[in-house]
């Protein structure tokens, strides 16, 4: 399903060395931990792709200041502003971390509706790290339970290690030791992150994507091939 | 260029008084409308399909024949007819036979529905919304221009030997319009046939139909019906005007703060910012409709939504009066600044001109089986003239 024009478009501006994480924080305080969570992913996202040779910055979307924006794209249907600009963030990204804290046993409503909004196919095969926060360490499967499922849904590729930080992990970051050292888990999923992402460029993805509306007004697809599936039955994924 | 309005024939409680028109008003209040336009001097009404509550718009066909008895000039068209749950064989007959009784005053727009039951209503799979409209549209089109048809497809059961009547008037099939809002495809499907692309142009931000629009004039230009600027556009639009720009902002704003569609959402500012919406006084609309061009080009076809919301029927008629006003200018300035060559929407008379001239297409029946006899008279001499084709 994977068409030269559509890789090109995939990997971002085509020649551009540097490779994009977008972190995502739903956190909702200031100081947030899932933001500082996120943060910490971010720069341990950035460092290990330095270490396979290549280039990367980070991005971060805030989803706080884009709450009413995202509660009026449930309405109207259609992004407005900096939500508009945050979701061509996520299109454009590389890969991407995800971090939430937990709420009523699972990811937050401002969360969710993030990628409720987004268009079926931007994150198809795009390497994600899942990651929460919590006052206790006994939501720590929300991960599991909850994360993973939604972004297998929307056909994103999760990295193995997800990052749960409890309020005490905190206080144990700085620690260089120990098996539970969050600082630990944060690199190792920053790792695994950038195995998918500093790869080679021109690999195609391993899983089959789905044409947002804006790849196909960059290329459409033609008639012949709208008839052909008219009358061959439905599309292969 | 045409002007015109379309409804999609909504029954929503007025949010000022609390009164929600019942059926019947709401039936009738559509006719009063659409005479309305003919008299203000609109071009165009179209209405819209829908098969559930809260919405009086199925059977499209019985209300633009009713409206076409008591009109005499304004084209009646669809938006949209829902051409992935209708049997095309159906629609074929149905706009036909409309064709004849108006006289060709009829075009229609296909669209894909608002609802996701409608496609089990009508026995359809909504995962396969596209390739009905594909499909279906595929066969509607062989109906109008072939006296018999063989076919066999993967949505409806096969024809063989299958003649769709009346046949078009003239022997013209109506012309076709295609409306999406979101679905790219649909722009292709429209160039591919060198139909007509409207975009809804109400919901979502201009700058979505400028892409739309601008896929649909390359793609026609592609399959080689003429220039990007030759391809035949209709936009969508809304609007509320009062004489004093203040007095469209304090009157409009309940009805859209509880509209059905977008209401309880964005402010009536940011959405008149983010969308085509323009609420002010004639001159306001006039400047915002004559803008719409600086993002889609030169374009055919302007409908305006203004039966909606819930607004009573006295308003909606003030609205026209106040088109009406307004549209000398809008057209003569529209007029002024067209590029030339660009072409004016097909009408019945214009394709009937382009096909070389009316012609009877009535297909008589042969003789049947049984009697080796048809029911036309071959002794007849007016029958012998159109046998010969004198007729």
């Amino acid at each position: 399903m994977i068409t030269p024009a559509e890789s090109s478009l995939r990997s971002g501006a085509a020649g551009d060395a540097g490779r994009k994480i977008v972190v995502i924080s739903a956190g909702l305080s200031v100081p947030s931990s899932t933001r500082l969570l996120a943060d910490m992913l971010g720069e341990a996202a950035v460092d290990a792709i330095h270490e396979r040779g290549q280039e990367a910055e980070v991005e971060v979307v805030e989803l706080r200041p884009l709450a009413h924006a995202l509660a009026d794209h449930l309405l109207t249907g259609f992004p407005t502003g900096e939500l508009k600009a945050a979701i061509e963030k996520v299109r454009r990204a590389d890969g991407v971390v995800a971090v939430t804290p937990v709420f009523s046993a699972s990811y937050s409503g401002l969360f969710k509706t993030f990628f409720d909004v987004l268009e079926l196919g931007v994150l198809d095969g795009k390497p994600v790290v899942v990651a929460a926060t919590a006052g206790t360490a006994r939501h720590s499967l929300v991960l599991e339970h909850a994360l993973r499922p939604l972004f297998s849904y929307l056909h994103a590729v999760v990295v193995p290690t997800g990052v749960f930080a409890a309020s005490e992990d905190f206080g144990a970051a700085g620690g260089e030791q120990g098996t539970g050292d969050l600082a630990k888990r944060v690199n190792r999923a920053a790792n695994e992150l950038a195995a998918l992402v500093a790869g080679p460029g021109d690999v195609p993805r391993p899983v089959a994507h789905r044409k947002t509306v804006d790849e196909e007004f960059a290329s459409p697809t033609s008639f012949e091939d709208l008839l052909k599936a008219a009358s061959d039955g439905p599309p292969e994924y | 260029m045409q002007f015109g309005i379309f409804t999609v024939g909504d029954v929503t409680t007025d949010p000022t008084t609390g009164k929600t028109p019942t059926e019947h008003e709401r039936i009738k209040a559509t006719v009063a409308i659409a005479k309305k336009a003919e008299d203000i001097g609109l071009d165009v009404f179209a209405t819209g399909e829908h098969h559930n509550p809260p919405f009086i718009a199925s059977n499209p066909t019985a209300t633009l024949a009713y409206i076409g008895a008591q009109t005499e000039r304004i084209i009646l068209s669809t938006a949209t007819t829902l051409i992935t749950t209708t049997d095309p064989v159906l629609i074929a007959e149905d706009y036909a036979k409309i064709q004849h009784l108006t006289d060709g005053r009829v075009d229609l727009m296909m669209g894909r529905g608002n609802t996701g039951p409608v496609y089990p209503w009508f026995g359809k799979d909504i995962r396969q919304g596209i390739n009905l409209a594909i499909e279906n549209y595929a066969l509607l089109r062989r109906l109008w221009t072939e006296d018999v048809v063989d076919w066999n497809g993967r949505f409806r059961t096969p024809l063989q030997g299958y003649t769709s009547t009346p046949r078009p008037l003239d022997g013209v099939a109506p012309f076709v319009w295609h409306g999406s809002i979101r679905s790219p495809e649909i722009a292709e499907q429209a160039a591919y046939y060198g139909d007509g692309f409207f975009h809804n142009h109400i919901f979502w931000p201009s700058s979505h139909t400028e892409a739309m629009v601008r896929l649909y004039r390359q793609r026609f230009e592609h399959y080689g019906h003429g220039t990007a600027d030759q391809a035949i556009v209709g936009l969508g639009g809304q609007f509320f005007m009062r004489k004093n720009s203040q007095d469209a902002w304090n009157e409009f704003r309940p009805y859209f703060d509880n509209a059905p569609v977008y209401g309880h959402g964005p402010s009536l500012e940011d959405f008149t910012e983010a969308t085509p919406l323009t609420v002010g006084s004639p001159q306001q609309v006039l400047e915002r409709t004559l803008s719409f061009r600086d993002y889609v080009g030169d374009y055919q076809r302007q409908l305006f939504l203004l039966d909606h919301a819930g607004l009573p029927l006295k308003t909606v008629l003030e609205q026209l009066d106040l088109l009406g006003e307004i549209l000398p200018t809008m057209r003569a300035e529209f007029d002024r600044v067209r590029k030339p060559g660009v072409p004016d929407a097909p009408t019945h008379a214009s394709l009937v001109e382009k096909a070389g001239g009316a012609k009877d297409s009535t297909v008589y029946a042969a003789g049947d089986a049984a009697t080796g006899t048809t029911d036309r008279d071959l002794d007849d001499p007016e029958v012998a003239k159109v046998l010969e084709g004198e007729l």
